[in-house]
């Protein structure tokens, strides 16, 4: 399975998701630079986090207007698995690929610790080696990770299952907990914590490796069916 | 504005606003140029000469630390000093103080002190992988204070955790004296393979000054000579003086260092940022190490503002800048690969052979100095000490004694000391996981980060109580290095180098050079004991306010070399059952201790001697044991003595302990430095209690419990866990409410 990770000026956990890739599952993966336009022979893109253009404007509102965009918007409409994290949560939401926004957390300062999820839904090809309402740790590091959504929305997502992952305690004042969501189809999550910084108990925990083996996994799947 | 004339800056003594004495400014007319100096070079003098550049006050006192050792690669004198880690990689490190400008506007001042000391890194062609801090303000009951803490961390993680470099670790006190002059010292780690270090020359005829990153603007004109005076309330409103970040700015550009270092290595010469002094440090010192001249055409720098002098654009200290030296062959593929990651990079000058400095602006030489006058031939000053008075009185080495009535009010009353209580609150907006190599996380004894593709791993602390230092320069100096020893030994890390920030008031009082000269002496003595030598640092003097000085503050960042992963050890209990010991000799250590603070408010009286050998030899055992996989959980014993340290280790995996000491429930709170606490599988028990002999004392078992049970020799105690870590955790939170 061949992985591209986009780099926007100012992403800063590109390489970590790269390695979480490469040494976490040893699958191909290229980091893609935000100036091509085409994301072909590629089967999934992650898009991470870290400070694109400095988060000037709004975190996420320029690399939303890169040249990179429309081959991810592609992907997304052939189905194909698209992850964003932290950064690249708010990236997708700014692209409308995934409804709502983050803002800053309603305490006002960044935070950085390992937090208990709990996975709210295990039938997505990204949760799939999760078991249904596990919890599990992975670190969160955000400024602007308050995840906002009218009731509206929030109703739709419920409905359709949209929702992935709640935190397990209300840690910067999201609606209903929520810390990933995926699009209607499924083949697009956005969240803020970091699975690709919990792949070795060595550094805390190795609870994301499912993510990136439930990817592979249903892949895999797909190609031999 | 049309600038002085030369004449007018010697009759009028214009050059003592910049720091320049009549003496200094005699040997510049007399014996460097032989004439008068113009506007220009009389500014670029006074900012080369000042302490912060020159290190004039210094030179004699820091010339006292071993830099010396089979490790060291590189040592002072570049923009960051090496060590040598086995299998051809080296550490880069340095630390950097940002006090003043943090005291004026807090969150730039400490933002850029951060962006500063990552450029020190990457500009020896390294890979920045940690950063830590150390940070002293005035008491938390005070909101101005208030107001600075939280500037200063949120300048520290917006810039960090924005550039996505870990804030892995450091410490944070509170004393009195601090408040209207934080100290903010930040250190930043690196890694390189030995074949990828460049260093700060301007070598060779012809070849190339090409400048990069941000354009100069005029920012920061004399930071260099503000750091190099005492504050008072009248230029406490020079906020011209400090810089603004733009961590964005810095991420492309360190990217791009760092990729021309590692994969266009022959393009360049020599690299260097443009810190303190801007263009004129870093362009004079690269041309002084390499013996070269200098010419440098400003109309070539990129600039921010219209019309600006030779003089701003020499001094200015905008951000995000550095200065390349590079063969002229490669001149536009150079250009072309800053521009292809968004950066300015314009060739403002090339190397000459006549060792002058020359600037032109507009067709016209506006300065014309030998580059040796400037960098090399300030003077050096000598300050005679004299003994401080608090010294001095009859009852100096007389130990404080401590009266405690209630132990388990006491103990509880300690955990939620602003010293002692957790800095979560703090350091939780850090990211200090990015990169996914954070092995042991901030809060323990050191930080742990494993380089990533070996089993080996780098410790790193930042230590200095500097209560200590101000009741017994000497022996409190002495214990700064011990401590940070001990924080990387307990981690199961062998110590292996030194950089420092000293912070210290202003060096012409002889009570204050006194201070600075003693703790130096304290320090560099057990570095040679410990065959620590010291490879960077940075000296920040004058850190008064309407003349009072703070506490004699030397922060010492040590960074220990884990050899194998398996050896990492933190200062938790792990296992019920385990065996609890306490491994050095506990005095009655109680002059400059938390105890001391707690209970009258003050700290004073001397220290007891130091039998530094012993404390080696424990040290050494202690690394030993670790390495053999003896010892479970490991803990330095120091600020708040025994009954913190206990606390601390049942804290962190929330384990209990039933503890019995011979100590007395006023020795518990004792702090003798070179002691540890360590907890050992029972199966470990004899060989750990033959390795250590007569330097050990059996205390107890961790217990599955939530109850910290101690019984000392005239009293007893039991703390509920969760009660107890309540009030530690939240004492911070409650105080910045």
């Amino acid at each position: 399975m061949k992985f591209a990770v986009v780099v926007f000026p100012g992403s800063n956990c590109d390489k970590d998701l790269y390695f979480a890739i490469k040494d976490g599952i040893n699958e191909e993966v290229e980091l893609v630079n935000f100036q091509e336009t085409s994301l072909s022979g590629f089967d999934a893109v992650l898009i991470p986090g870290g400070f694109s253009y400095g988060d000037y404007l709004r975190s996420g509102a320029i690399a939303g207007h890169a040249p990179i965009i429309p081959a991810i918007k592609q992907m997304a409409a052939e189905g194909k698995p698209v992850l964003g994290i932290c950064n690249g949560f708010q990236i997708l939401t700014e692209i409308g690929l995934l409804p709502g926004a983050l803002i800053k957390n309603n305490h006002n300062r960044f935070i950085c610790e390992t937090v208990s999820l709990q996975v709210i839904n295990n039938q997505t090809q990204f949760t799939s080696e999760y078991s249904a309402n596990q919890v599990i740790d992975i670190p969160v590091a955000h400024g602007e990770g308050n995840y906002y959504c009218d009731e509206q929305t929030l109703n739709e997502l419920k409905q359709n299952d949209q929702i992935a992952f709640k935190y397990q305690s209300d840690i910067n004042g999201s609606v209903d907990q929520i810390a990933g969501i995926t699009n209607k189809e499924k083949n697009v999550l956005g969240m803020m914590p970091h699975p690709e910084r919990a792949l070795e108990t060595l550094v805390g925990s190795d609870d994301g490796l499912k993510m990136f083996q439930s990817i592979l996994k249903n892949h895999m799947d797909r190609v031999n069916q | 504005m049309t600038e002085p004339t030369a004449t007018m800056i010697n009759e009028q003594k214009l050059y003592k606003a910049w720091g320049l004495s009549e003496a200094e400014f005699k040997i510049i007319c007399d014996d460097i140029l032989h004439r008068l100096p113009n506007y220009t070079e009389a500014g670029l003098f006074s900012v080369m000469w000042s302490e912060h550049c020159s290190y004039k006050n210094s030179k004699h006192v820091l010339r006292k630390f071993p830099n010396k050792g089979k490790r060291v690669l590189a040592g002072p004198g570049e923009d960051a000093g090496i060590i040598d880690i086995d299998d051809n990689q080296a550490v880069v490190f340095k630390a950097e103080s940002h006090n003043h400008p943090s005291a004026v506007e807090p969150y730039q001042g400490a933002a850029t002190g951060v962006g500063g000391i990552i450029r020190d890194i990457f500009s020896m062609g390294a890979t920045p992988i940690a950063m830590l801090n150390s940070l002293k303000f005035g008491n938390l009951t005070d909101e101005h204070t208030k107001y600075l803490a939280s500037e200063i961390v949120a300048g520290i993680g917006g810039y960090g955790n924005c550039i996505g470099i870990p804030t892995v670790g450091g410490e944070i006190s509170f004393q009195d004296r601090y408040k209207n002059n934080p100290v903010v010292n930040a250190m930043c780690v690196g890694l390189i393979n030995n074949s990828d270090i460049k260093y700060g020359k301007a070598k060779g005829e012809n070849n190339l000054i090409i400048y990069v990153g941000a354009k100069t603007g005029r920012d920061g004109i004399h930071g260099a000579t503000f750091a190099s005076d005492e504050f008072t309330d009248e230029n406490k409103s020079q906020r011209s003086a400090v810089q603004v970040g733009d961590p964005f700015m810095e991420k492309l550009l360190m990217d791009a260092c760092i990729e021309l270092v590692q994969e266009h290595s022959d393009w360049i010469m020599g690299i260097q940022d443009m810190g303190a002094a801007g263009l004129v440090s870093s362009t004079a010192e690269m041309a002084s190490k390499a013996s070269s001249g200098l010419v440098l055409e400003l109309d070539q720098v990129p600039q921010r503002e219209t019309n600006m002098t030779p003089y701003e654009i020499m001094l200015s200290e905008s951000q995000e800048r550095m200065v390349l030296c590079a063969k002229p062959e490669y001149r536009d593929e150079i250009i072309k690969f800053f521009n292809n990651t968004g950066l300015d990079a314009v060739v403002i000058g090339k190397v000459t052979s006549d060792k002058q400095y020359k600037i032109y602006q507009h067709g016209e030489l506006v300065t014309d100095i030998p580059v040796a006058g400037l960098v090399d031939d300030s003077p050096e000053y000598v300050h005679q000490g004299q003994t401080p008075k608090r010294l001095l009185s009859d009852n100096y080495h007389d130990q404080y004694q401590p009266k405690v009535d209630s132990l388990a009010k006491t103990w509880l009353k300690m955990l939620k000391q602003p010293n002692i209580a957790s800095k979560e609150y703090f350091y939780k907006t850090y990211d200090s996981q990015i990169k996914a190599n954070t092995v042991v996380k901030p809060g323990s004894d050191a930080a742990v980060v494993r380089v990533r593709g070996t089993r080996k791993a780098l410790a790193m602390t930042n230590d200095g109580n500097s209560k200590l230092v101000y009741v017994d320069p000497y022996v409190g100096g002495q214990i700064a290095i011990i401590e940070a020893s001990a924080n990387l030994i307990a981690s199961g890390s062998e110590p292996i180098g030194i950089t420092d920030c000293l912070n210290y008031g202003n060096p012409e009082k002889p009570e204050i050079f006194w201070e600075f000269n003693r703790s130096v002496e304290g320090m560099a003595s057990v570095c040679e004991n410990l065959e620590l030598p010291v490879i960077s640092g940075n000296v920040s003097l004058y850190n008064e306010f309407n003349e009072e000085a703070i506490y004699p503050s030397p922060m010492i960042g040590m960074v220990g070399l884990t050899k194998d992963l398996d050896n990492v050890t933190t200062q938790g209990f792990k296992n019920p059952g385990d065996t609890i010991y306490l491994v050095g000799t506990t005095k009655d250590d109680f002059n400059g201790s938390e105890l001391q603070l707690m209970q009258t408010g003050d700290v004073n009286g001397g220290l007891n001697s130091i039998d530094v050998s012993k404390v080696k030899a424990i040290q050494d055992n202690m690394l030993k044991a670790i390495q053999q996989g003896l010892i479970a959980s490991c803990h330095d014993v120091s600020e708040g003595g025994l009954v913190v340290a206990l606390a601390e280790a049942a804290f962190e995996n929330q384990l209990g302990f039933d503890v019995k000491t011979d100590l007395s429930s006023e020795a518990v709170f004792s702090e003798t430095t070179g002691r540890f606490l360590i907890s050992v599988p029972t199966e470990k028990e004899s060989v750990i209690e033959s390795l250590f002999a007569n330097d050990i004392e059996l205390l107890g078992k961790v217990s599955n419990e939530q109850t910290l049970r101690l019984t000392t020799s005239n009293s007893d105690a039991e703390l509920d866990l969760n009660e107890a870590l309540k009030n530690w955790k939240e004492a911070i939170p409650c105080l910045m409410k």
